[in-house]
This record gives structure tokens, C-alpha cells and sequence, in this order.
């Protein structure tokens, strides 16, 4: 059903999406980073897309991926992940009320840049989600209005969903007075 | 007056004050409330600029209760993940149990396969713990307001799922019941029956309950025009769950995109009209009301049979050839130690959950971890939108209104 909408979005944008596939009933299509308004905007905005409601914003970090066959008799699993890949993928899901259907963006972020537009401008609970997604994996979305963290204190060290963050690590608290702890403190106004 | 300022200041001249208003302190102020602060339930501060009583500016912040959900999750084996569930949305573990099952057996490709005992199973527990999640909304929110009476009532009737619910699974809060291909164990002998006498003591205290707050005034002068939001606003921040309904968007999950057994049962879809706290309280109300309802076709239409689906993948061998078999004993203890082992291929579910769409979108590899799990949980996308309604508002009105968005720590904070 939904498969019209991937097609509808390659057709009308064909520059931006680099390709699209769908994987257990959910739409996938990944766009080209520097795309992602565009796209995101067209696709809200649309009339026959109209995907008015957020879902969610999340991150996959790739640097372990190496999937396994889970039966001698299944097709060969998806290709590991080598050095030379992106890292991360950027996924933002959104739904329509009106049309019944969802789809699922992904941008392919590099580790040595890990930047990525944001959309919390187009909707506004995705300043949330970006949020922590910056905290989990460190993806800086350029253009969100106050990206600090928002599970974790501003003195954490590392981000704590990434691949490569042990499990077992520990972090004291250790304050420090030079962060902007009080982001009231950042308009000039007094902070506590 | 003057005498009337010389009882009230105490030993202070009344000549050190004036009358008018330009002599009230004008700065701004910034005032802190919670983490930890009795009229708000869940660990959630936030950092109020106040000029008066009236908040300018506000900064949420959640993360108290952060609990390493996704990282613990992503170690863990597929069925070791649902304790974890159960601490997300502590009001309501059964509806996360099934939330994480369903996306395990969409990633098998078990979804149509699973029997029809144990979805009807799975739909009575989650619609029972709906209940417990708004007889806990309403109470708590009606006692932050004053109204000490309807906590009692509600409390009692959550006390009587839980414990029927603890005959089901074994535990009152952490039930841990629902396993990926059907559900732990079968319900309790003569469980039909306790539901049924547990139904018709809950319908009167709803009724109580309602008669106490629907035209108290004190109530409604609290929650009546406080917290609106448009239903535009509430789609465009992805709000669901009975909050979107109170501003007029018939959506709900169980409906749109229908799951498990909900397309057989017969139930209703409470809308509001202007979105306040009032229409989001009158909707959870109603919504009991349909759990009711939807509970009592669920005991006249379950069917018999087995509580697992027959595929070796996912159930586990019957004790009896455990003990008495090496083949079993093998396969359960490579079950146990390896886990499920899922395709790789990632998907996402979602389940209407008691406060909004909840859904898990898991990453999976081929191993018997899951490579990534997110969970997309409700309070955390309805408590972003709580800094925008409770802008201009009282202070005494951020009360009602978190009461109603029901932000539940666990879940928020993951």
C-alpha cells in the first residue's frame, strides 16, 4: 500500500532519495543528507503526502553490524559493516493521520562528521528526540534551536549508546563551573 | 485597611508599604520545581521563570529516573528484555510486554501465527492494565487537586487488578508474563468469573468517582480551559493516546492499525472537543468504560486451546522432556544462554499503549541480542509539549496539567 508513497517521493524528488526499500511492511527511504529539509518538507506538506505527525527519531550505530545467518537453509544476511561505510543512520519515522500510512527516513551520517539538518523546526516534538539522540550518540543536528543533553548531565564524558561506549563504564559526577549548566544563564538573565 | 496590614505585617510600619502596584517587586523570578516535589507525580524538574504567579518561561527537564533501558536491552536476550519493559510504564507493564513481543515476532515473522488463547489473553491483560493506568491518572490527579476522596476509591479498584493480575503472572507490579509467541502460562482456574465480579464492583465506583468530580466545581475551576492545545498543535507534536483524543482527532492505535484480536471485540472511541485538562480527564473516564466493555466480549469470546505458538524457535520445550530427555535439555538450555534468534532486519510496532502510542523499533542481527532497541515511549513526546502549555499559565496550574499529560518517569526517562 505504502509502496505508492515511496514511489510518489522518488518521482517527485529524484535527486534527494538515494534509495528505497521496505522491510517487514515498514517504508524506508534514505535520503541525501544534505536533502533531508527538502524532502522532510515536501513530504509534510504534500497534499497526497501529507505526514503531519512525528513518530519518532533515533539513531543506528553500525561499527558492530555484523549479522549472522540464522538457519543454514536462510539467504545470505545484509553486508557487514567496513571502515569505509557511514557509521550512523539517522532514522526518522512519520506517520499521516489522514492517509493512514508511515514511512521512515534515514540518512547515512559519516563518524568523522556527525552532522545531520534538523527538523525540529518542520515539527516541533522532534527538538525533543534529536535531544537525545545528540546525548546517545552524539549526532549534531545543525539548526536545532538548544541542542544540549537531556538524560544525562552536561559533565558526561562520551555517549553512551554508541557501539564503542563500554557497558560497565562508570562515570562519577564531578561538577564543573565552566559548562552552562542553567540554560537560563545563557540569556543573561540570572540562573540558580 | 490599615488595621487590617498591621495584623497582617506583624511589627513592620504600614508606612514602609505602599498601595500601588508599581511598588510590587517587578523582576522576573526563577523559581525550581522537583525533581522531587509532592504535588507532581514522577521525578521531573522543572525550572519556572515566573513574573508573579504567571510563568513566562519554562525549561523541563526529564532524566531522573534514566535507567540505561536501550543499553541494558541491547545486552540482554530477547526474552531476557521483558523485565526491562515492565519498569518502563510501571502503571501499565502488560501493555509494554506485548508491545515488545509483537515487535520480536514481526522481525520472525510470527505475527499471524500466534494463538488465538494467547492474543485474546494478551488483550485482556493489556486492556486490564489500561485500566490500572487511568484509575491511577484520575486518582492521583484529582488528589493533587484536593480532591482526597476519588484517590481512595480509584486506588482500591487498581488494588483489585493488581490483584488478579498477580494470580495471572505471579507478580503485583513487574508481571513479566507475555513471552515472544504467546503468553507465559494460561490464566488461573476460575479467573473468568473473578474478572466478571471484579467488573461489576468497578463499574459503581466509577460511577462514584464520576458523580464526585464531573460538577464539582472546585474540580472543574481547576482543570476547565487549563492546558488546551489545538488539535493541529497536538498532531504536529506527535501527542496520541487520550490526549490527542480530548482535542477532537478520532486516532487511536487499536483502530487504525488494528493488532492481535481488537478487530473481533466491539468498542467505542471517546473524542473531546476543546482539548483541556477537563476533555482529557471526561476522555480517560469514558475509556474505562470501554475497557469494561471491552473486557467482557474478550471473557465471552475466548476460545480454548494453547497459550504458545508450536515453533521451536521460540517456545520452550516442555518441562516434562527437559528433565527427561538430553535433546530438550540441550534445546532449553541453548534457548536459555543464546536467546531467540532473530533475522536480521529491523522493524518498528507500535501498540496504543494507556497514554499514547508506544512502540519498539528493534535493530535485530541474526544473534540472540537484539542490535539496537528504541523504545518510543509516550510521556516522553507528550512531556516535550509541557513546556508550551503551561506557558502563561499559573503555577497552580502546572499541576492539573502534568497531572493529565500523566507523564510516567519509567517510560519518559527510559
Amino acid at each position: 500500500m505504502s509502496q505508492k508513497v515511496l514511489d510518489a517521493l522518488t518521482a517527485a524528488l529524484p535527486h534527494a532519495v538515494d534509495r528505497t526499500e521496505s522491510s517487514h511492511g515498514d517504508e524506508v527511504a534514505w535520503i541525501k543528507r544534505e536533502s533531508l529539509v527538502q524532502v522532510a518538507t515536501y513530504l509534510r506538506d504534500d497534499p497526497a503526502m501529507l505526514f503531519c505527525s512525528p513518530v519518532f527519531c533515533t539513531c543506528i550505530d553500525r561499527l558492530d553490524w555484523h549479522p549472522v545467518k540464522v538457519n543454514s537453509m536462510d539467504p545470505p544476511p545484509p553486508k557487514a559493516w567496513t571502515e569505509d561505510q557511514p557509521r550512523f543512520e539517522v532514522c526518522y519515522q512519520l506517520r499521516s493521520i489522514k492517509h493512514r500510512t508511515r514511512i521512515r527516513l534515514k540518512i547515512a551520517v559519516p563518524e568523522h562528521d556527525p552532522r545531520c539538518p534538523s527538523l525540529s523546526e518542520l515539527w516541533a516534538a522532534f527538538n525533543w528526540q534529536e535531544r537525545e539522540t545528540f546525548d546517545m550518540y552524539g549526532i549534531r543536528f545543525d539548526g536545532h534551536p538548544d541542542l544540549r543533553r537531556i538524560y544525562l548531565y552536561e559533565e558526561f564524558v562520551g555517549y553512551p549508546l554508541r557501539k564503542d561506549y563500554p557497558k560497565e563504564k562508570r562515570q562519577p559526577l564531578v561538577r564543573r563551573d565552566d559548562l552552562p549548566i542553567n540554560p537560563l544563564k545563557r540569556d543573561g538573565s540570572e540562573g540558580l | 485597611m490599615a488595621d487590617l496590614k498591621q495584623l497582617v505585617l506583624g511589627r513592620k510600619d504600614v508606612q514602609d508599604f505602599g498601595d500601588t502596584e508599581a511598588e510590587m517587586p517587578h523582576d522576573l523570578m526563577t523559581i525550581n520545581m522537583g525533581p522531587s516535589h509532592p504535588a507532581m507525580h514522577g521525578t521531573v524538574r522543572i525550572v519556572l521563570t515566573v513574573d508573579g504567579e504567571r510563568i513566562v518561561r519554562s525549561d523541563v527537564q526529564p532524566g531522573y529516573l534514566h535507567r540505561c533501558f536501550e543499553k541494558e536491552v541491547e545486552h540482554a536476550t530477547y526474552t531476557q528484555a521483558f523485565p526491562y519493559t515492565d519498569r518502563l510504564n510501571y502503571v501499565s507493564p502488560m501493555i509494554n510486554n506485548c508491545g515488545w513481543a509483537m515487535a520480536v515476532e514481526k522481525l520472525m515473522g510470527l505475527t499471524h501465527r500466534i494463538p488465538k488463547r494467547a492474543e485474546y489473553i494478551r488483550v485482556i491483560a493489556s486492556e486490564m492494565s489500561r485500566m490500572t493506568d487511568h484509575l491511577t491518572c484520575i486518582g492521583a490527579s484529582a488528589m493533587e487537586l484536593g480532591a482526597f476522596g476519588p484517590f481512595l476509591f480509584f486506588l482500591k479498584a487498581r488494588e483489585w487488578f493488581y490483584e488478579l493480575l498477580e494470580k495471572v503472572s505471579g507478580a503485583r507490579l513487574t508481571h513479566t508474563y507475555v513471552r515472544v509467541g504467546g503468553v507465559g502460562k494460561d490464566l488461573p482456574d476460575n479467573f473468568a468469573p473473578e474478572l466478571i465480579a471484579l467488573l461489576d464492583k468497578t463499574e459503581p465506583i466509577i460511577v462514584e468517582v464520576e458523580t464526585l468530580l464531573l460538577n464539582n466545581k472546585i474540580f472543574r475551576d481547576r482543570v476547565a480551559g487549563v492546558g488546551a492545545m489545538s488539535a493541529e498543535t497536538a498532531i504536529r507534536t506527535g501527542c496520541g493516546g487520550p490526549i490527542l483524543r480530548a482535542c477532537g482527532v478520532d486516532y487511536d492505535v487499536r483502530k487504525d492499525f488494528p493488532y492481535s484480536v481488537y478487530p473481533e471485540v466491539e468498542f467505542d472511541v471517546p473524542v473531546g472537543t476543546t482539548g483541556d485538562c477537563y476533555d482529557r480527564y471526561l476522555v480517560r473516564l469514558e475509556e474505562l468504560r470501554q475497557c469494561i466493555r471491552i473486557l467482557r466480549q474478550c471473557l465471552r469470546q475466548i476460545p480454548d486451546g494453547p497459550v504458545m505458538v508450536d515453533d521451536h524457535r521460540v517456545a520452550l520445550p516442555p518441562k516434562r522432556d527437559t528433565y527427561n530427555t538430553i535433546e530438550s535439555m540441550i534445546r532449553h538450555f541453548k534457548h536459555i544462554v543464546d536467546g531467540i534468534k532473530v533475522p536480521a532486519g529491523e522493524a518498528y510496532t507500535f501498540v496504543e499503549g494507556g497514554n499514547g502510542e508506544l512502540g519498539f523499533f528493534i535493530a535485530a542481527d541474526g544473534t540472540g541480542r537484539p542490535y539496537k532497541a528504541y523504545v518510543r515511549s509516550p510521556s516522553f513526546v507528550h512531556l516535550s509539549t509541557a513546556s508550551a502549555l503551561i506557558h502563561d499559565h499559573l503555577i497552580a496550574d502546572v499541576v492539573p496539567i502534568f497531572g493529565m499529560i500523566n507523564m510516567i518517569g519509567g517510560e519518559c526517562d527510559k
